[in-house]
């Protein structure tokens, strides 16, 4: 088994296994806590669209537990991912435009 | 290196895996794009490669022998430099250019470091699949509760069981493989909760009739809960989660006709994971940026319209699999097939191989096969609708998105006061829907909060996934048009 670090402490895994597969297989369901209400969140979608199992890897915020591999040597951390990755989605979400109008009654 | 294509195809899931196999025999030149580091999509996914013999999944698998078949047609057409197969891009623009798109991928080989990929073909096949459908309810939120796909993926893909005592819930067949998987796997499955009531099957008896092959993968997976003792319980949900730092138990209720839980009927079960899904629903992000039409399906949700040769709206634009309505892998590879011999004739640069009497056959088979499916999808939906009466079980403290940690009471005083019709007004008064997902968990229940009746259409989403804005700087910088390797 190789192993990454996930704020300093080892988290083992079985090479091919995604950075959130490693943690639900070592018992950890949760390894973020949300803006407002400081809940705990991790793995919910597994296949990446729904961004709740977000964490920094070798210092890259935002990345995605469920779709990055896990590599030997990983430093993954929680905490605030939120602000350290500079996103397209930031500008796309304030400037999401809407084509498809229902025709309202 | 990457010489131009003739086609690309994003997604390799069942159908654009079967899509791509199709073009190649024909003599195309195809560019494969997957966000996945393998192909297969969510049904046939795999742990890659080198991990399989660490991570055994075989036995939770369908179908393997045709997943075999299309797979193995790859490594031939890229030795022979036909295929450009690029897994682990992440494909978040696809835009119209004169002489065909270009799709804008991010490359996350090195995740996580990225580069920006620009891939361009005169023709494109969007065949990105689906997501399991969600409903809000108390405690979804709470860790330990996962999407069923979400526990498939992480059993295929990874080898891994999410809990040891599981609960399922919501509605669909779905459910069945994803039970069978857990108990196979040593979990104990405690609770099977199905919304629907079994007897709707009979209204629509036919497309079960003609699609005999469903009764051997269903009749798989009743010996196999039988043999775990695992039991479904129709008309029946999870109606709440339980717990602290993580999921701890479930409240589950029988319903009634309309969905609602039947008062004093509630039980308290204690698990330490749970999985819920109600259908799934398309993503269409490509095709809606791409102004394809999108038509209302039967499941609620909006999917890309398309001919009878899988041709959306769009001159040169294809889809097929589940962006063009909900109905699992046999049906998506149909229509894969079909989606390439449009392009096929449509593209008539050179005659394709093969005895044209032969082709035609093939062709006629297909089309009935997807047909017949279609059918069967058009019965499953009917059979497994959401129940009209969810959104009893919220409280006014239940978070419906996820993201901006918006609860069902804000969005039902936007509707009330504000008098927002749609999941788009309800965003710019709660900001349920502007996080990081986009609102694809989301949108189709508050869409449903707001305005019943009226299919969901998602919002349009100029990125696809988000892409850090060094690659993109990166990328003009080099301003060359395509990126070779
Ligand atoms: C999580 C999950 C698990 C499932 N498991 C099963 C199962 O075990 N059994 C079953 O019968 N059905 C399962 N399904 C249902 C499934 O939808 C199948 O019916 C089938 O996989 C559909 O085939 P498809 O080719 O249409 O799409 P998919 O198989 O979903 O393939 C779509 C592909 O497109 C890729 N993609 C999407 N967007 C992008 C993008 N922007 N850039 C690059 N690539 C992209 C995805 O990575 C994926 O590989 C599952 C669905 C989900 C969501
Ligand atoms: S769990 Fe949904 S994005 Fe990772």
């Amino acid at each position: 088994m190789s192993e990454f670090s996930i704020d300093g402490r080892p988290v083992p895994f079985t090479e091919g296994q995604t950075v959130a597969a490693a943690l639900v297989a070592a018992g950890r369901v949760a390894w973020r806590t949300t803006r407002v209400g400081h809940r705990p969140r991790g793995v919910f979608c597994g296949i990446g669209v729904c961004f709740d199992c977000l964490v920094t890897i070798d210092g890259a915020g935002g990345q995605r537990a469920c779709v990055v591999p896990a590599r030997p040597g990983m430093n993954v951390t929680t905490g605030e991912t939120m602000t350290t990755a500079a996103t397209a989605t930031t500008a796309a979400t304030a400037t999401t435009a809407t084509t498809e109008e229902g025709d309202d009654d | 290196m990457t010489e131009q294509s003739d086609l690309i195809v994003v997604g390799a899931g069942p159908a654009g895996l079967a899509a791509t196999a199709a073009a190649l025999a024909g003599g195309l030149r195809v560019a494969l794009v997957d966000s996945g580091t393998v192909v297969g999509g969510q049904y046939w996914r795999h742990p890659p490669e080198h991990a399989r013999a660490a991570i055994p999944t075989e036995d939770l698998h369908h179908g393997l022998r045709e997943y075999r078949a299309l797979a193995d047609a790859l490594p031939a057409a890229r030795a022979a430099g036909r295929l450009d197969l690029r897994t682990a891009h992440h494909v978040w623009s696809a835009v119209r250019e004169d002489d065909g798109f270009a799709v804008h991928a991010a490359d996350r080989r090195e995740a996580p470091a990225e580069t920006a990929v620009v891939l361009r073909a005169p023709r494109l096949l969007v065949a990105t699949g689906a997501y399991d459908r969600q409903l809000p309810f108390p405690g979804w939120d709470l860790p330990g509760v996962l999407t069923i796909g979400g526990l498939q993926a992480l059993l295929k893909g990874g080898g891994v069981t999410a809990g040891s005592r599981v609960a399922l819930g919501g509605t669909g067949p779905f459910l069945l493989p994803v039970a069978a998987g857990l108990a196979a796997r040593g979990a104990e499955v405690v609770a099977v909760c199905e919304a629907a009531n079994p007897l709707a099957w009979l209204r629509h008896p036919g497309p079960l009739l003609r699609n005999p092959g469903k009764w051997g993968e269903g009749a798989g997976y009743a010996v196999a809960l039988a043999r775990h003792r695992v039991r479904v319980r129709p008309r029946t949900a999870i109606v709440r989660a339980e717990g602290d730092e993580r999921v701890t138990a479930v409240r589950i209720a029988s319903l009634a006709a309309d969905g609602s839980p039947r008062p004093g009927t509630e039980r308290r079960i204690e698990v330490d994971a749970v999985g819920i899904g109600w259908g799934f629903a398309p993503q269409l992000d490509l095709l809606v940026a791409l102004g394809c039409d999108l038509t209302a399906s039967d499941d609620g949700n909006a999917v890309v319209a398309v001919d009878d040769g899988q041709r959306t709206t769009v001159p040169g634009l294809y889809a097929a699999g589940e962006v063009c309505g909900v109905g699992g892998a046999p049906l998506a590879v149909a229509e894969g097939r079909l989606a390439a011999e449009s392009v096929l004739a449509d593209a008539g640069t050179a005659p394709v191989p093969g005895d044209p009497a032969a082709r035609a056959k093939r062709l006629a088979a297909v089309r009935a096969t997807v047909a017949r499916q279609r059918a069967f999808a058009r019965a499953m939906a009917l059979a497994h609708p959401l129940p009209e009466a969810w959104s009893e079980w919220l409280t006014d403290e239940t978070v419906v998105c996820r993201c901006e940690e918006v609860t069902a009471g804000a969005v039902r005083a936007a509707c009330a006061d504000g008098g927002a019709p749609d999941h788009r007004q309800v965003k710019q008064l709660t900001r349920a829907g502007m996080g990081w997902c986009q609102g694809r968990m989301c949108g189709p229940t508050v869409h449903c909060l707001a305005g019943r009746g009226r299919p969901y259409t998602p919002a349009e989403r100029l990125v696809a996934t988000p892409v850090t804005l060094g690659a993109l700087a990166d990328l003009d910088r080099r301003n060359s048009p395509a990126r070779t390797e």
